[in-house]
C-alpha cells in the first residue's frame, strides 16, 4: 500500500462509521418506480426551464429542463410515461420548486438522444465539457454543483492537478465505496476525461483507510494511466475540498478561495462514473447510487435509484422499517438535511436516505456551555463556534464576522462534539444568513 | 398498521433540525462525573492522612453545593441542573480546599457561597467568571482568618490543637524552627495542608485520568507548574539558580489547582494559545505571591485573578483560520 505522509490537519473528529452494513452489499436496481417526482432545481445556480408540459409522453433521458445561464445543468426524464402535471413540489432541500411529475408506463424506453458521444481520446476538451454538460451532470458528492462550470476556469487560473475524492467521510454512507469496487475502470475514465477537459496531467484519486479494498480495486487501471491513488487516515471532514486538498497536496485554499486558486479540481467517485457513462453510452444523469440505511431499515442497502423516486419508495426498495422513524435524513447524519415527510423526491444531491430511530435519535437537549472548548478543537478550519453561539445570542452578528464565522464549512464537527448540545451549526448559519442579508441590503 | 412499516413513517412525527443528527456520548454530567472519580484518590488520600473526620467535611460541602444548587433554583425559576453534577464537584472541590479541622458549619457556609453567590447571582452553569470553590474559599480566608489557617500534622486523627506549620510556611518564615519535609513526605502528602491538597501522589493518578479520559488538556496544568518550577528554581534564596522548585511544586495547593482548580472550563480561557498564558499566568503569580507577597500560598488568588482575565486572553488569541495565513 503506498505510504502517504498526509497535508497536516487540524481539528477532525472520528464518529462511528456505521457503515458495516452496507459497505459489502453490491448497489442493487430495484424495480422501476410506478411515477417520478422531478426538481427541475437540483444544482447551484439557476433553476432550469420546463420543457414537456402536461399530457406530453416522455422516454428516458429526454431533455425536460433546459439549464439557464453558465451556473446550471439540464434536466432529463428518469422514466417513459406520461407527464401528470408541470407544478412547483416541495424538495429534500425544504423548497417549493418547479417540477415534472411523470407516471410511468413500464416499458423503460430509451430516448433516441441517448448514444455514445465518443472516447476520452476522441474528444476534444469543448466536446467533452459539452457532453457533462448535456448530461446534466452536477457533483454528486451532495453540493451538485454544476459539473460543466467546474470545468470551465477563468483563462488566468493555472489547473494542474485533478482529486477524485473518493472519502466518502459521512457515517452511514458507501454509494461511493461500491462504485470504487463495482466500476473502478469507469471511474477512472470518468477522471481522464475530466482530466482532458481541464488539460490536466496530474491525477489523484484519494481514499481513507476503511475503503483500502476500493484502492486495491483501482489499481489495475490507475497504474496504466498514471494517476497516483492515495490512501489517507479515516477522520472526517477529510472529503471537504479544502481539507481535501490540504491533505493530498499540503496546499491551503485561501479563506473565501475555491480550490482552482491553488490550482486544483476536486470531483466525487460518483461524478466521474456519471462523467463516463455519459461520454461512453450518452447517458443523462438520471439515476443514482443512493445509500438507505439506519437502524430501522430491515434491509440496508445501496440502491440505484431513478431520479424522482419518492424517499418512500426508497425506503420500502430497501425492506421497509422495522420500527418507528425518529428522523429521515438526506445524506449522512453529519450534514444531511432533516425531512418533515417521505415523499419527498430523490435528487442528484442524495448522496443516502438515513433513518434514524428514537434510541439512537431521542430529543435533543440543549445545556448551557460550559466552555470546554470541544467545539474548537474539532474544527478543521481552527474556528471557535462555541463563540458563534454566545454572540448570536445576543444579535452580535459583527462579531460572529471578525471571529471568520464565513470560512465555516458547516461540517458539523463542533456540534457532534459538543457535551452540552448546543445548537451551533443552527448559530453559525443564523449569522452567516444574518451577514448576507446586511451586505444585500445595503 | 403496525407491519406497514412506510406508512408507520409517514405518520410519526419525525424531527428536523439543523445538522449534525448524531452526537458523540460525551455529555456534561459524563464530564462532571469523570472529574469526581478523579478527586477520588485525594479524598482518600486525605482520610487516610488527617482521619475519618474530614469526610465529613467533605460530605458537608457536597450536600451544601447541591442543596444550594436546587434552592436557588427553584427560588429564580430556573430549571434544577443538580443532575450534570457541577455543584457536586463544586462541593467536592471546596471541601478538598478545606482544613482537616474545619467545622462542618464553615463547609456549609463556603458551599452555599460558591453555589449561591458565585455560581447561581451570575447565571448559574456556565456564566460564572470565577471558580466557584476557589472564590468561596477566599472568601472563607478573609471571613475566618484563623479557621482556615490552622493546620494539623498527618497521621494525627484525633486533630488535637497540634498546630503544624506548612511546608510553604516554613519556606517563607525563617523563624519557624522546623524541619521541610523530605520529597518522599511531600509526595505521599505527610505535611500539614488542607484535606485534599497534599498528597501529590493521589493529585496525580486523578490528573493522569482526567488526561487519559480527555476531560481536560495538558496546556494549563503544565505551564503552570512548570513556570513555577522554572521561576522558584531562577529566583532562589541565597541568588539566581539556588532555588527547590521540587519542594514548591510539591508543596501547598498546586497541584491541586493546576489539574483541577485551574482547569475550569468555565473561568478559565477556551483558545489553545489562551490557555497556555493562562497557565503561565498562573504560574508567575503563584511565585510572585509564595516569594514576594504576604500570603505563604498564592495558588488560589493566582487562579481567581486570572479568571478575570480569561476573556481577554480569548479576545486576544483567536486562532487564524484555515486558509487565513495567506489572505488579507
Amino acid at each position: 500500500m503506498a505510504r502517504w505522509r498526509p497535508g497536516p490537519l487540524v481539528g477532525m473528529i472520528h464518529p462511528p462509521e456505521n457503515k458495516e452494513r452496507t459497505a459489502s452489499r453490491p448497489i442493487l436496481r430495484p424495480a422501476l418506480p410506478d411515477r417520478v417526482v422531478i426538481p427541475l432545481w437540483q444544482h447551484t445556480g439557476s433553476p432550469c426551464e420546463p420543457r414537456v408540459a402536461r399530457g406530453e409522453r416522455v422516454t428516458v433521458g429526454q431533455k425536460i429542463g433546459e439549464a439557464v445561464g453558465p451556473l446550471s445543468a439540464p434536466i432529463h426524464a428518469s422514466i417513459s410515461g406520461k407527464v401528470t402535471a408541470v407544478e412547483p413540489r416541495p424538495d429534500p432541500l425544504g423548497r417549493e420548486v418547479m417540477a415534472v411529475a411523470i407516471e410511468g408506463d413500464g416499458e423503460d424506453e430509451l430516448a433516441t438522444t441517448v448514444e455514445p458521444r465518443g472516447t476520452v481520446d476522441s474528444l476534444s476538451p469543448e466536446e467533452i465539457r459539452q457532453a457533462v454538460h448535456e448530461a446534466g451532470i452536477v457533483g454528486l458528492g451532495g453540493a451538485a454543483f454544476p459539473t460543466r462550470t467546474k470545468l470551465s476556469p477563468p483563462p488566468d487560473r493555472n489547473i494542474d492537478t485533478y482529486i477524485l475524492n473518493g472519502c466518502e467521510c459521512e457515517p452511514f454512507l458507501t454509494g461511493d465505496h461500491r462504485l470504487m469496487l463495482e466500476r473502478p475502470a469507469d471511474a477512472l475514465l470518468g477522471l481522464r476525461l475530466l482530466m482532458k477537459a481541464v488539460g490536466v496531467t496530474g491525477g489523484y484519486v484519494a481514499v481513507e483507510s476503511n475503503k483500502a479494498n476500493a484502492l486495491e480495486a483501482l489499481r489495475p487501471w490507475a497504474d496504466d494511466a498514471g494517476i497516483k491513488l492515495i490512501l489517507l487516515p479515516t477522520r472526517y471532514p477529510q472529503g471537504s475540498e479544502k481539507h481535501l486538498i490540504k491533505a493530498v497536496l499540503n496546499r491551503e485554499i485561501p479563506s473565501g478561495g475555491l480550490p482552482m486558486d491553488v490550482g486544483v479540481l476536486v470531483s466525487n467517485v460518483g461524478t466521474a462514473v456519471a462523467v463516463a457513462d455519459a461520454v461512453y453510452r450518452g447517458m443523462p444523469l438520471l439515476q443514482r447510487v443512493v445509500t438507505v440505511t439506519g437502524r430501522p431499515v430491515r434491509e440496508p442497502a445501496n440502491l440505484l435509484l431513478r431520479i424522482g423516486t419518492t424517499f418512500g419508495a426508497a425506503i420500502e426498495a430497501a425492506g421497509g422499517l422495522g420500527e418507528p422513524a425518529a428522523r429521515v435524513v438526506m445524506g449522512g447524519p453529519m450534514t444531511g438535511v432533516a425531512q418533515a415527510n417521505t415523499d419527498v423526491p430523490v435528487i442528484k444531491a442524495t448522496t443516502g436516505i438515513l433513518v434514524l430511530g428514537r434510541r439512537e435519535s431521542p430529543p435533543v437537549v440543549s445545556t448551557p456551555c460550559i466552555r470546554c472548548g470541544r467545539c474548537a478543537q474539532s474544527c478543521p478550519m481552527r474556528l471557535l463556534p462555541l463563540q458563534y453561539d454566545a454572540q448570536v445570542r445576543v444579535g452580535n452578528y459583527e462579531r460572529t464576522r471578525e471571529l471568520f464565522v464565513m470560512d465555516c464549512i458547516e461540517c458539523g464537527a463542533c456540534a457532534w462534539a459538543c457535551p452540552a448540545r448546543r445548537p451551533l451549526v443552527h448559530a453559525i448559519r443564523l449569522a452567516k444568513g444574518e451577514l448576507r442579508g446586511r451586505r444585500v441590503g445595503r | 398498521m403496525k407491519d406497514n412499516a412506510v406508512d408507520s413513517a409517514r405518520q410519526d412525527i419525525l424531527v428536523v433540525s439543523a445538522p449534525p443528527h448524531l452526537f458523540s456520548p460525551t455529555r456534561t454530567d459524563r464530564l462532571m462525573r469523570d472529574v469526581l472519580i478523579a478527586l477520588v484518590p485525594a479524598t482518600i488520600g486525605g482520610i487516610n492522612l488527617f482521619g475519618p473526620r474530614v469526610l465529613a467535611v467533605i460530605a458537608t460541602a457536597v450536600i451544601a453545593a447541591v442543596a444550594t444548587e436546587a434552592i436557588a433554583q427553584r427560588l429564580l425559576g430556573r430549571p434544577s441542573s443538580v443532575g450534570d453534577l457541577s455543584a457536586a464537584v463544586t462541593g467536592l472541590l471546596l471541601g478538598l480546599n478545606l482544613p482537616p479541622g474545619a467545622p462542618l458549619w464553615l463547609a456549609a457556609v463556603g458551599s452555599a457561597f460558591a453555589i449561591g453567590v458565585v455560581k447561581q447571582f451570575f447565571g448559574g452553569l456556565g456564566s460564572n467568571f470565577l471558580n466557584p470553590a476557589l472564590a468561596a474559599r477566599a472568601f472563607l480566608v478573609a471571613a475566618w482568618p484563623g479557621l482556615m489557617t490552622t493546620w494539623v500534622k498527618p497521621g494525627d486523627w484525633t486533630l488535637e490543637a497540634m498546630t503544624g506549620a506548612t511546608p510553604l510556611a516554613i519556606l517563607k518564615d525563617p523563624e519557624i524552627l522546623q524541619r521541610f519535609p523530605s520529597y518522599a513526605e511531600l509526595f505521599w502528602g505527610w505535611i500539614p495542608g488542607t484535606i485534599g491538597e497534599t498528597s501529590a501522589a493521589a493529585l496525580l493518578l486523578g490528573a493522569g485520568y482526567l488526561l487519559v479520559r480527555k476531560v481536560i488538556r495538558w496546556h494549563i496544568p503544565v505551564f503552570f507548574v512548570g513556570t513555577v518550577a522554572l521561576l522558584t528554581w531562577v529566583l532562589g534564596p541565597e541568588g539566581l539558580f539556588t532555588g527547590d522548585p521540587l519542594g514548591h511544586v510539591l508543596s501547598g495547593g498546586l497541584l491541586l489547582g493546576a489539574c483541577f482548580m485551574a482547569t475550569d472550563y468555565v473561568s478559565g480561557p477556551v483558545t489553545p494559545v489562551g490557555r497556555v498564558w493562562f497557565g503561565a499566568g498562573c504560574g508567575l503569580l503563584t511565585v510572585l505571591i509564595r516569594l514576594y507577597g504576604g500570603y505563604p500560598e498564592g495558588v488560589s488568588f493566582s487562579i481567581l485573578i486570572m479568571n478575570m482575565a480569561a476573556p481577554l486572553l480569548d479576545r486576544y488569541t483567536v486562532p487564524t483560520q484555515f486558509g487565513g495565513g495567506k489572505t488579507r
